[in-house]
């Protein structure tokens, strides 16, 4: 394999990154330390950990929203800055973070119109992005509108509207009401298996975690590492799943990894 | 699926509906409070005398009150019937027609003072926005400008007005002297809340705009501007008012004829002759400050609340 080749099957490459916020002051922080992880192209890796553990720093970092105190962040072989700049990743946030203002169409048209889409071609995309999360009937209606399942799915629908090869998710689930969520987790798969993203997804909820994912990053707090790497090899998901052993056994093994996390604190 | 859509649009549905009957039960509010007013006015009129009189402890009306006697409250009928009357022996032009000529002018200050206020204030604001730095070394100094009395500045911008603007390739008149004593009071709130309403982006928000390489530009325009615009609306509300009072006051102070201003100092000399004129003329300022609010209100209605709330007509 050539180093061009490795680069292209590597989204995302985290090398002994650290970050520590209000470096020497007194309430100094070291938020992640020295923590190395590569990222498969069109893999969906979940990062799991109690709060403070700098998950969603971690997150942050892959996207360039900030900057590591020490080591290097490559994403799809430049630094995340450039990627930033290259529109290679489109986020969603707990909060749908929709603009109150905006149809839902105009929602998921605001980033192709500040990457200068003709009008034809940002109506026709928004068309085919509300197909992709089920809400075609929707593109009229105002976000405060729509219930917060939805909402989401906007969100998902703008952040992969201009078509970027990675999606990065901090709890994008978190206030969504358990059947709902599950419901949306089965939504994200589909979505991720018809457009072959890379997906980031930073949750606390251990099933969530592990229904959705190949790879579960278990991360320890205080300061943030990687505790726990768990390979999850369950398939095709379905509503079974969620019941079978092998899903019960990864559940499982996530758990102790973040116990024995606390025990050894 | 459809069904939760179907509960949407009712649910907008009414709520349009609710707006409508909230616009109509405002008005209606509007002239039982005038309704009230009156009352008040002429019951205090008629009785408040008789009332003092039988408590004879600690007569207040004429002392804390005011007397009850026509030409101190004139009665609310002959103010009514003075806006018909012509005020000047040698003319047969109603009162009402000498007040809206005087209103209309006045008005014409106060919208230019109100259109250059908020355009200062929006670009302070904006200018505040780009640095923490600018914000803490400028804010104070917009806040020591409105201690400034008015009336010291008035006259003084009248004069430099008249005296230094001759080279302008049009006729600087008095008006627009007055027009810029309206902007320095304008300018104010629309400094203040602009720039808390442009930092009220959500920071998700702003992250979103970051994850998307927006520039500057665009994330003012499709972003902070927006999220902005419920404070700049309070704060336009705030400067209509404002941009009247000082039109009004600037008139008086520094010496300009033919706006309400004059007009009220011309009926207020003469306040003995004719009571009811005096009243008739602070009537028309308090109308045309309500029509001020009034029309941004409108503007706000059409361009913020109705888009969002009646998109179902389609």
């Amino acid at each position: 394999m050539t180093g061009i080749e490795a680069h292209l099957s590597t989204a995302v490459q985290i090398d002994a990154v650290s970050k520590t916020f209000n470096s020497g002051k007194p309430n100094e922080v070291h938020a992640l330390d020295n923590i190395s992880l590569d990222i498969a192209d069109g893999s969906f890796v979940s990062l799991i950990g109690p709060s403070g553990c700098g998950k969603s720093t971690l997150l942050r970092l892959m996207g360039a929203l900030t900057h590591p105190t020490d080591g290097t962040v490559t994403v799809n072989g430049k630094s995340a800055d450039l990627a930033r700049l290259d529109r290679d990743y489109g986020m969603a946030f707990q909060t749908s973070g929709l603009f109150e203002w905006r149809t839902v169409t105009q929602n998921i048209e605001l980033p192709l119109q500040l990457m200068g889409w003709e009008k034809q071609e940002r109506k026709a995309r928004a068309a085919e992005m509300l197909d992709l999360v089920k809400l075609p009937e929707f593109g009229d209606h105002f976000p405060r509108e729509l219930s917060g399942g939805m909402q989401q799915r906007v969100a998902i629908a703008r952040a992969l509207s201009f078509r970027p090869s990675i999606l990065l998710m901090d709890e994008p689930f978190g206030a969504l009401d358990e059947m709902t969520r599950e419901h949306m987790q089965t939504e994200v798969l589909e979505i991720w298996a018809r457009t072959g993203k890379t997906i980031v997804f930073v949750t606390h909820s251990i099933p969530e975690a592990v229904f959705l994912s190949q790879r579960v990053i278990v991360m320890s707090p205080r300061p943030g590492r990687i505790a726990a790497d768990v390979e999850v090899q369950l398939g095709e998901r379905s509503f079974e799943t969620r019941e079978s052993q092998g899903f019960f056994a990864k559940v499982t093994e996530v758990r102790e990894a973040l116990r024995f996390e606390e025990d050894a604190r | 699926m459809t069904t939760r859509e179907e509960t949407n649009r009712a649910a907008a549905r009414l709520e349009r509906k609710a707006a409508t009957r909230r616009g109509l039960r405002r008005v209606v509010v509007f002239l039982v409070f005038l309704l009230v007013l009156s009352l008040v006015y002429t019951g205090y009129k008629a009785f408040g005398e008789a009332v003092d009189d039988a408590q004879t402890d600690w007569p207040v009306v004429g002392r804390v009150l005011p007397r009850t006697d026509d030409l101190t409250m004139p009665p609310i009928s002959d103010i009514i019937v003075e806006f018909g009357e012509p005020p000047q022996r040698n003319s047969s032009k109603p009162l009402g027609a000498f007040i809206a000529e005087a209103a209309l002018f006045t008005f014409r200050e106060a919208a230019f003072g109100f259109l250059f206020g908020t355009l200062l204030g929006l670009s302070l604001a904006i200018l505040m926005l780009r640095s923490r730095w600018i914000e803490r070394g400028l804010s104070p100094y917009l806040v020591v400008s409105q201690t400034v009395p008015l009336v010291a500045i008035a006259p003084i911008v009248v004069i430099w007005g008249s005296k230094s603007l001759g080279w302008l390739p049009f006729t600087w008149e008095p008006w627009m002297s007055v027009a810029i004593i309206a902007t320095y009071l304008t300018f104010f709130p629309v400094a203040m809340n602009g720039i808390k309403g442009l930092q009220s982006a959500h920071p998700a928000s702003m992250e979103l705009m970051r994850s998307y390489a927006a520039s500057r530009r665009q994330t003012l325009i499709k972003l902070q501007l927006p999220a902005s615009l419920p404070y700049l609306f309070a704060a336009f509300k705030l400067a209509a008012t404002v941009a009247i009072v000082g039109a009004i006051v600037g008139e008086i102070s520094g010496g300009v004829r033919g706006g309400l201003g004059r007009l009220i100092l011309d009926y207020a000399s003469r306040y003995t002759t004719g009571p009811s004129r005096l009243y008739a003329s602070v009537l028309g300022a308090a109308a045309l400050g309500i029509l001020a609010v009034g029309i941004v209100t409108l503007i706000e209605y059409v361009a913020v609340t109705r888009r969002q709330e009646g998109h179902v007509a389609r």
